[in-house]
């Protein structure tokens, strides 16, 4: 059973799409993560043109990010404050971001940095949670208990002017780590197509030592408007933003989603760490060994020139 | 925007005028007295394709007029029929490994190059290729005008790029040829064939019927075609290029509905 896709300009079965949402959706649900760091390089796996898979991600993610920030919202452990200040550079870096994308798309050199892009974050994160996982499982056999940790402690980070006092977090910090942080993840959203939650959540905690409680809420809060956004500069300007696909992919991924929590709160959490770092790693490496292997053409042709 | 338009304009008289010439240097046959002519039907000058089109074949009527009997006996006329797509330009690029990397390292723009491109004919073109007259009109998939955007020194890369553009293109299907396309029915009735692939752009395309004579072209003649996509999926792409805010803010509200309706579908109260 095929389908058409609209913007890709390219049949699909329509199985295999649902398939990959609904995976990704399980995926998501059981780790908590949005998925677009997922479904994008699998999408380009797919024959899916990466501009179209990138922007299309981004509005999946809107989907994925909505239902688990409302039940955040609902359970109060959603910072609006600290997610409106992350939202302000989120917005500036996904401006920012789209326009890297229409350059290094000018250039010819879009897919290639978004592969490359892909395989240094994958491969970084996976492996990190790959061995923290690893040392947490192989502290729970020895029975050792867990080294101390040290909220009160603080970095340079905490020395930088422009203090705000976020309430609900109980933290007073300076806006100028919280922006740039939520810039950077921009870039990422428009030039990858992710949420990114799997950056800013570590780095909210470890960096900005933010309560874990409030953490993934806010990081959720800001993701929704930075991925929404994201869409529309990408549908504005790269007319890349397939609906169809999109619409499938979600339907599957909020569905998956559902038995994914299920699933996850069954399983222990190193193991469950340990399996998302291996799968973080095996997309990285399939998409290395794509940028390593001689294509089977060479060439490549484009429609539209370098005129504009 | 208006004045690219204009440019494209301009540049598709400029494509047109050296058929001008070819039809007016008709060499007058210094046997027959009346020349030879070429008149060619297409069933209907519009064609409505589905989203689900898998390619189809278009067929043309065509006759030749004032044909001399003995030249037609003898396999002396020879009938090309092109379908053009609409031109654009096209950018060509090419790999090489970069620090064990594959990476696009050049680059070049051809000019306004019918983004498809059919031609069936009587014979293999190569072996009607006898005089000037291919290469001086640009018929045939290998005589198309392709020319660079900008001064390029290295003769050998365009060569290249040309030659990678025409194979990337017939391998799409985009381009296509068929060289026992044309069949006379009758002495003087012939029908082309002309595949129209599946990934056919949409809009305004040229039929063009040649006519040679011992391998110089002699007439010619065009008809336009208009390629109008139909159906639901067409309709997509239209609004997200030509009402990208309304269709960015579509796909959000989908979005947002999904989202927000999965929430309250599994609500666990």
């Amino acid at each position: 059973m095929t389908v058409y896709l609209p913007i890709a300009e390219l049949s699909v079965n329509i199985l295999i799409i649902l398939g990959m949402g609904a995976a990704v959706g399980f995926l998501s649900g059981m780790f908590g993560v949005g998925g677009g760091f997922l479904i994008t390089p699998l999408l380009i796996f797919y024959n899916i043109p990466p501009v179209v898979a990138v922007a299309t991600g981004a509005n999946q993610v809107v989907a994925s990010s909505i239902s688990g920030a409302i039940t955040h919202f609902r359970r109060g452990t959603l910072d609006m404050k600290l997610g409106s200040v992350l939202l302000v550079g989120g917005l500036a870096g996904a401006t920012v971001g789209v326009w890297i994308f229409s350059w290094l798309r000018r250039l010819g050199q879009l897919d290639l940095f978004i592969s490359l892009l892909y395989v240094v974050l994958l491969g970084t994160i996976g492996a990190l949670m790959l061995q923290e996982s690893v040392r947490a499982m192989r502290r729970a056999k020895t029975d050792q208990p867990l080294p101390l940790r040290r909220p009160g402690q603080h970095n340079w980070v905490h020395r930088l002017p422009l203090k705000m006092r976020f309430k609900k977090s109980k933290i007073y910090l300076s806006a100028i780590p919280v922006v740039a942080l939520g810039f950077g993840i921009g870039i990422l959203t428009s030039i990858m197509g992710v949420g990114g939650g799997f950056i800013m959540v570590p780095a909210m905690i470890y960096l900005l030592r933010i309560p874990t409680s409030v953490v993934v809420g806010t990081s959720l809060f800001q993701i929704i408007f930075v991925t929404a956004y994201t869409t529309m500069v990408q549908a504005v300007t790269n007319y890349s933003v397939d609906i169809v696909l999109a619409s499938i992919l979600m339907v599957a991924g909020v569905i998956g989603a559902q038995y994914g929590v299920r699933v996850g709160q069954k399983l222990r959490g190193e193991q469950l760490r340990a399996l998302l770092g291996l799968l973080v790693l095996a997309v990285g490496v399939r998409l290395a060994i794509g940028l390593v292997v001689t294509p089977d053409d060479i060439f490549s042709v484009a429609v539209g020139g370098q005129s504009y | 925007m208006r004045a690219r338009s204009r440019i494209f304009a301009l540049l598709g008289l400029l494509a047109l005028m050296p058929c001008m010439p070819a039809a007016a240097q008709v060499p007058f046959g210094q046997a027959s007295a009346v020349k030879e002519g070429l008149e060619i039907g297409v069933s209907s000058n519009e064609i409505a394709i589905t989203s689900d089109f898998r390619g189809a074949d278009l067929t043309i009527f065509g006759a030749l007029t004032n044909a001399d009997e003995l030249l037609l006996a003898i396999g002396q006329y020879d009938v090309v029929v092109t379908l053009e797509g609409p031109r654009d330009y096209a950018t060509v690029r090419k790999k090489e490994r970069v620090l064990g990397i594959w990476m696009n390292t050049e680059s070049m723009t051809f000019q306004q190059v019918p983004e498809s491109y059919s031609i069936a004919s009587t014979r293999q073109i190569d072996v009607l290729d006898q005089g000037p007259s291919f290469s001086s009109v640009g018929v045939g998939i290998e005589h198309l005008p392709l020319d660079p955007v900008g001064y390029i020194r290295d003769s050998g890369a365009i060569t290249e790029f040309r030659d990678a553009y025409r194979r990337l293109k017939l391998g799409s299907g985009l381009y296509q040829r068929d060289t026992s396309g044309v069949r006379f029915v009758s002495s003087s009735l012939f029908r082309a064939s002309l595949r129209l692939p599946a990934n056919i752009p949409d809009g305004q395309q040229m039929v063009r019927a040649y006519l040679f004579k011992s391998g110089n072209l002699i007439f010619q003649r065009e008809t336009p075609l208009r390629v109008v996509k139909t159906g639901l999926e067409q309709a997509i792409s239209d609004a997200a290029h030509e009402r990208p805010f309304a269709y960015g803010l579509l796909c959000v509200l989908i979005a947002v509905v999904t989202g927000w309706g999965a929430s309250i579908i599994f609500r666990k109260d």
